[in-house]
């Protein structure tokens, strides 16, 4: 199990993420009950009765789909997991960046999958505000040391829209 | 120059602090390999051949005294008492140990310098011309959008796990001198209507998919730099292939969309931030350009200089137009007949320095051309700083010349090289090395890469060397007729691959057939492009089957 970290504090996760398995696919497999984190593809495929069904949804986004093509859904997300496969694949900063710069979504964005210890001050500058930090890495050494690598940042981003030019006194 | 405040002090203070404790754990097994690896890249750590290969950036080529004997002491106290200049503004250590590079980290960081960035799938050191500020021909000064850049680029928390690396180059002359059109950015200033701003181009690369750039806009004025960078960026940051690192390069993208697309992209994304907060304030343009405001040049008349011949020999080739009178710029060569090109002894850094504190108000450039400029030099000071030059090993006369040749480290350091290059470069420069010869050749521009990674940009070399592999042995591909500037081309292969043993010969041929038909005036480039390949193939493959490889080799790569 991965550990959570929100609000950078180290938390119990309520959520499942629904996986689909062989011979499943988005339209036929079983909707679990309770906090479930829905495959965007299922999403897309069972909306009406996701929504009928539960009260708190969540999305998971992996690195190679759009945040755009579910724009108009986003107040139903209490959560958005956006997947890192590799570490090295950094298409998620630009998801993270766009759900709270361009379309304001405020409820929680979360970074599941290969989630490591030095990556974590980025996604946080970029928006995410939970991390699912990966099996067997230190959580209380991340959340020490992890998210206060810089004190100051050049760049406007998520976390400060102005960039340090414009907060020179 | 750029002089640090708090913030740039903090920033690189504490990115030491990071990839020390980056190693620490990496020793520790709490980083795997592959954890570790793109974290050491990003701090320009490579594992090569013999060693790790450290490398060290010069943000847009600027240096100064402290820097330089910093760098010296570094390359004494961690590695072997050398460096070598890259045709990136950056300078890289051959023999560091990894354990070291956070102590060499700390030190640098003293003379605010750093690594940060300068490998890995990330916004690489900028790149510009080594006369900005200074040279005759200038319209803009690059150099303080190009400090905007590096503070923009430098931890951007979203741009740093991109598909592949990515290089801007900002060029602010009429004449090109940053190869601008072969980056995945390239800058140019210009003005109109009065008004300051860049031309954009992208998608361009060498590597071994050489692609020519091509404009997403003509004109975007240069407060909105930042935000239309982002925007490029957040397009390939998403759509970049990711699946196959030898198609990952923005270039690849862009030939796959088409510019139009591309652009429409880019201007959609752009229109979504334009005039948002990292729009560039007029204070902020004004502060850091503060930083790069002329020293006080002295009224000087022209000098008479002296005619002494070898001087006079140096002087033509070193010294390029300054745009204050009495002043000129002096290009100090690492291009010394049998040293790896490139390469600076730390008596030379020493050296080096002492000369811009004589005589260059303590400042220093480096070129992409892998040479050390002195950019304020007073005219009659010109035969002191080359006597002392001389004395240092760094006045070979043969800038702009063959000898003067841009080349990687290739096979005896790199591990992906087919061949080495090092050997090339100073069998040819044997070869030339009369220097009356040399001079009646005249401009040339020899380039050698030891792989089609193309770190020596022999594509746009007038004669571009290429190594290759055919079967396990060491061969050499040779292009004519590439260039660099603002008619940037790649050159064309003039056929089947050489021993390494035959090079000096198929240059010395090569060189032959342009002597034989070149006109008055006409550099090797202009009788190339009159006479087209073919004169030089059949000279060079003369006796063989023609353009058949001497032996039955197998062909090339
Ligand atoms: C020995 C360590 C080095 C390694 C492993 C290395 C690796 C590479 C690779 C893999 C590429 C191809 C990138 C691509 O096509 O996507 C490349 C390109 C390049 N490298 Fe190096 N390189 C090394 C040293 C250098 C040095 C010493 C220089 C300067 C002399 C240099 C400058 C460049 C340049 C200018 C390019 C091509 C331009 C472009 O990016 O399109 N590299 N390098
Ligand atoms: S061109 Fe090839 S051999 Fe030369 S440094 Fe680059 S990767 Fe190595």
């Amino acid at each position: 199990m991965a550990q959570l970290i929100k609000n950078r504090t180290a938390t119990l996760d309520t959520w499942k993420t629904l996986e689909i398995v062989e011979d499943e696919t988005p339209e036929n497999v079983e909707l679990p009950t309770g906090d479930v984190i829905f495959p965007l593809a299922v999403w897309q495929a069972r909306k009406a009765e996701i929504i009928s069904c539960h009260k708190r949804i969540g999305l998971l986004i992996d690195s190679n789909e759009r945040i755009e093509d579910v724009a108009d859904d986003l107040e139903y997300f209490v959560v958005i997991a956006v997947n890192f496969p590799k570490f090295v694949d950094g298409r998620g900063y630009s998801t993270a960046a766009l759900l709270r710069q361009r379309y304001h979504y405020q409820g929680e964005v979360r970074a599941v999958g290969d989630v490591l210890h030095d990556q974590l001050f980025y996604m946080q500058r970029v928006g995410f505000d939970s991390y699912a930090l990966k099996d067997g890495k230190d959580v209380v050494y991340a959340l020490q040391k992890g998210f206060t690598t810089f004190g100051e940042t050049y760049q406007a981003a998520t976390d400060q829209p102005q960039p340090y030019f414009r907060r020179r006194a | 120059m750029y002089k640090y405040d708090a913030i740039d002090r903090q920033l690189v203070n504490e990115r030491v602090e990071q990839f020390r404790d980056q190693v620490r754990r990496w020793k520790a097994g709490e980083l795997s390999d592959d954890e570790f690896r793109p974290l050491r890249l990003q701090n320009g750590l490579y594992i090569q051949r013999h060693a790790p290969m450290f490398r060290i950036a010069v943000p847009y080529g600027m240096m100064n005294s402290a820097r330089m004997r910093k760098l010296a002491s570094i390359s004494q106290k961690y590695d072997r008492g050398y460096g070598h200049f890259t045709t990136r503004h950056n300078l890289q250590l051959n023999w560091p140990k990894i354990e070291d590079v956070p102590d060499i980290l700390a030190e640098l960081a003293e003379v605010e310098m750093h690594a940060i960035q300068t490998s890995g799938n990330c916004l690489r050191n900028i790149t510009t011309d080594q006369f900005a500020g200074v040279a005759a021909d200038e319209i803009i000064d690059p150099r303080p959008l190009a400090e905007i850049l590096r503070q923009w680029t430098t931890f951007h928390p979203e741009f740093a796990f991109l598909p592949r690396k990515f290089k801007i180059a900002i060029s602010g002359t009429k004449d090109d001198r940053a190869v601008t059109w072969f980056h995945d950015i390239g800058l140019h200033l210009q003005q109109r209507n009065g008004e300051v701003g860049f031309r954009v181009i992208v998608g361009g690369g060498l590597g071994r998919t050489p692609i020519r750039g091509e404009v997403v806009r003509e004109f975007l004025p240069w407060q909105h730099i930042l935000t239309y960078c982002e925007a490029i960026l957040r397009v390939y940051n998403r759509q970049g292939r990711r699946d196959n690192a030898f198609k990952a390069r923005i270039k690849i993208l862009v030939q796959a969309l088409g510019i139009e697309a591309f652009t429409k992209l880019v201007e959609e994304e752009w229109a979504q931030t334009k005039d948002g907060p990292a729009t560039i304030t007029q204070a902020e343009f004004d502060r850091i350009a503060a930083h790069f405001a002329p020293p006080a040049y002295e009224k000087l008349d022209e000098p008479e200089l002296p005619f002494e011949k070898s001087f006079k020999n140096w002087a033509d080739r070193s010294i390029h137009p300054h745009k204050v009178p009495g002043y000129a710029a002096v290009t100090l060569s690492l291009k010394k007949h049998g040293v790896a090109p490139g390469d600076i002894s730390a008596e030379q850094m020493l050296a080096v320095a002492d000369l811009a504190d004589q005589y260059s108000f303590g400042e220093l450039r480096v070129s992409h051309e892998q040479n050390i400029i002195l950019a304020d030099v007073k005219k009659s000071d010109l035969y002191e700083v080359w006597q002392k030059a001389k004395a240092a090993g760094l006045a070979t006369p043969n800038i702009g010349l063959l000898t003067a040749m841009i080349c990687c480290p290739g096979g005896d350091f790199c591990d992906l090289a087919n061949a080495k290059s090092i050997p090339i470069a100073n069998a040819i420069q044997a070869r030339f090395d009369d220097l009356d010869y040399l001079f009646d050749i005249g401009e040339i521009d020899l380039n050698i890469s030891g792989c089609m990674n193309a770190c020596g940009h022999h594509h746009v070399g007038h004669i571009g060397v290429l190594g290759v592999d055919k079967n396990e042995a060491e061969f050499y591909q040779v292009t004519l007729g590439g260039r660099q500037g603002n008619d940037a081309r790649l050159g064309k292969v003039i056929g089947p691959s050489f021993a390494a043993e035959e090079m000096p010969d198929v240059v010395d041929k090569i060189i032959k057939v342009y002597l034989e038909h070149r006109h008055a005036d006409e550099r090797f480039l202009d009788t190339f492009d009159r006479i087209g390949l073919d004169p030089f193939k059949n000279r060079v493959y003369e006796g063989r089957a023609h353009g058949k490889a001497k032996a039955a080799q197998p062909e090339a790569a």
